[in-house]
C-alpha cells in the first residue's frame, strides 16, 4: 500500500505519522461492499482466480452465469480491463459467486468430474462464434472432433477456418470444451491456453495427443 | 476514443484507504465504516456514467462529503449516543493507533474539520476544497489553518507511536 501525502507542499506534522489502513479493515469493508452490491443488484461481474494444473485461471461470472475463464498467458489484468469495456465496469473481486464454478473445475482437474452443471453466459460471443461454442458442449468428455466436423455440425461445412477462430476466441475455455476440437489429420491444433495446456486436458480425459 | 473505465475493484484498492481516512476524520471511527460503505456503493451505482478522465479520488471525496453531511444531520436528530452497537466490529489494533487523532478531530467545528480533512488527509488543493465545502479559497485555507492550530493543542504532540 502506498502512503498518501498531500499533493501541495504545505503539510502538517499532525498527519505525518498516520499508519496505513490495515489489511484486516480493508478486507472487512471490501466484503461488506460485495454483499451490499450483490443485494442492490450492482455486482455486474464477479471474479476470482484459482490454481490449476494448467496454471492460474481467472473465473468471472455475471448474474446469468460463468462468462469468462482466462489462462495466465492471456494476462488477467488485461482480461479484466476488457470485461470492464465489453460488459460493465462494475467489477469486483467476489469469490463467493464463483464457489460452484471453482469447485466443479477443481473436481474436473482431479479427474472426479466429466461434465459441468454450471450456468454459462455467452454474452461475450456473437453470431457464428456463439453458435459454434454452444455446439461444443455436445462433444463429450474424452471425445474429440475435427474443425471440419464441427463446421458440418453447425450447418456450414465450408466454414472450417471460422470454426477455428471461434475456438481460438472461446471466452470460457475448459468449461466450453474447445480443447476437444483438433485437426482432421489428428494433430492437436492451436489452443487459447497454449498447446501444452490442450495436451494436458486431453491427456487428463484419456486422449493423449501428440 | 478515450481510455475506458478500469474495473471498479481497482478503484476500491487504490482509493479505499484514503476515503476511509476521510470518513474517520470527518465522522469519527464509529460511523466511518457506514459512511465508507455508503460512499462506495453510491460510487459503484454511478460508476458506468463517470467520465473516464475524471479525478476519481476527488469524485469519491465529493460523494463521501454528501454522506457525511447526511450522517451529521441524522446524528443531530438522534437521541443520546448509546453504547457501541454490537454490529460495529471492534477497531483493530492498527485502527486504534490513530483513533486519538480522529477523536480530537471530532471536537473541531464541522467546517474546520472538513477543510483540514480534504486538504491534509485527501491532499486536495484549497481551490477544490472551497468548491466542495462552499465559500472562498481563502476561507477554506483559514478554516484548515484554524483547525490545525486547535489540533496542535488538543492532540498529543508527536502523534501516534
Amino acid at each position: 500500500m502506498t502512503t498518501h501525502e498531500p499533493r501541495e507542499p504545505e503539510r502538517s506534522d499532525v498527519f505525518i505519522a498516520l499508519p496505513d489502513i490495515d489489511e484486516e479493515t480493508q478486507r472487512r469493508l471490501h466484503d461488506r461492499l460485495v454483499r451490499e452490491a450483490q443485494t442492490a443488484g450492482l455486482l455486474d461481474v464477479a471474479y476470482r482466480t484459482i490454481d490449476s494444473p494448467v496454471g492460474p485461471l481467472l473465473l468471472a461470472a455475471t448474474a446469468k452465469g460463468l462468462v469468462r475463464v482466462a489462462y495466465g498467458r492471456e494476462d488477467h489484468e488485461k482480461v479484466l480491463e476488457r470485461l470492464a469495456r465489453d460488459l460493465s465496469p462494475r467489477i469486483l473481486h467476489a469469490p463467493a459467486r464463483l464457489d460452484a464454478a471453482a469447485k466443479e473445475i477443481d473436481e474436473y482437474f482431479a479427474g472426479l468430474r466429466q461434465g459441468f452443471d454450471l450456468p454459462v453466459d455467452f454474452s461475450l460471443s456473437r453470431g457464428f462464434r456463439r453458435l459454434v461454442l454452444t455446439r461444443l458442449r455436445a462433444i463429450g468428455y474424452g471425445q474429440t472432433a475435427s474443425y471440419a466436423a464441427v463446421a458440418v455440425a453447425v450447418g456450414s461445412p465450408k466454414a472450417v477456418r471460422a470454426v477455428g477462430t471461434a475456438c481460438a476466441t472461446n471466452p470460457i475455455p475448459v468449461v466450453v470444451p474447445c480443447h476437444r476440437v483438433v485437426r482432421s489429420d489428428g494433430s492437436i491444433g492451436q489452443y487459447v491456453g497454449g498447446v501444452d495446456a490442450k495436451k494436458t486436458l486431453l491427456t487428463l480425459e484419456g486422449r493423449p495427443a501428440d | 476514443m478515450s481510455t475506458p473505465l478500469p474495473p471498479f475493484e481497482e478503484i476500491v484498492t487504490t482509493h479505499g484507504p484514503t476515503v476511509l481516512r476521510v470518513c474517520r476524520a470527518v465522522l469519527g471511527p464509529m460511523d466511518a465504516d457506514d459512511a465508507w460503505s455508503e460512499t462506495f456503493l453510491a460510487a459503484l451505482r454511478a460508476y458506468p456514467t463517470l467520465r473516464p478522465d475524471s479525478n476519481v479520488e476527488a469524485w469519491l471525496v465529493t460523494i463521501a462529503h454528501r454522506k457525511a453531511i447526511d450522517q451529521t444531520r441524522a446524528r443531530a436528530r438522534r437521541p443520546l449516543p448509546t453504547e457501541p452497537l454490537p454490529e460495529h466490529p471492534a477497531p483493530s489494533k492498527e485502527d486504534r493507533r490513530d483513533g486519538d487523532l480522529w477523536v480530537a478531530m471530532q471536537a473541531l467545528p464541522f467546517k474546520q474539520r472538513v477543510a483540514v480533512t480534504y486538504h491534509y488527509v485527501a491532499g486536495m488543493p484549497y481551490a477544490d476544497v472551497a468548491a466542495l465545502i462552499g465559500g472562498s479559497q481563502d476561507a477554506a485555507r483559514r478554516a484548515a489553518a484554524d483547525g490545525i492550530a486547535t489540533l496542535r493543542k488538543t492532540y498529543r504532540k508527536g502523534g501516534p507511536r
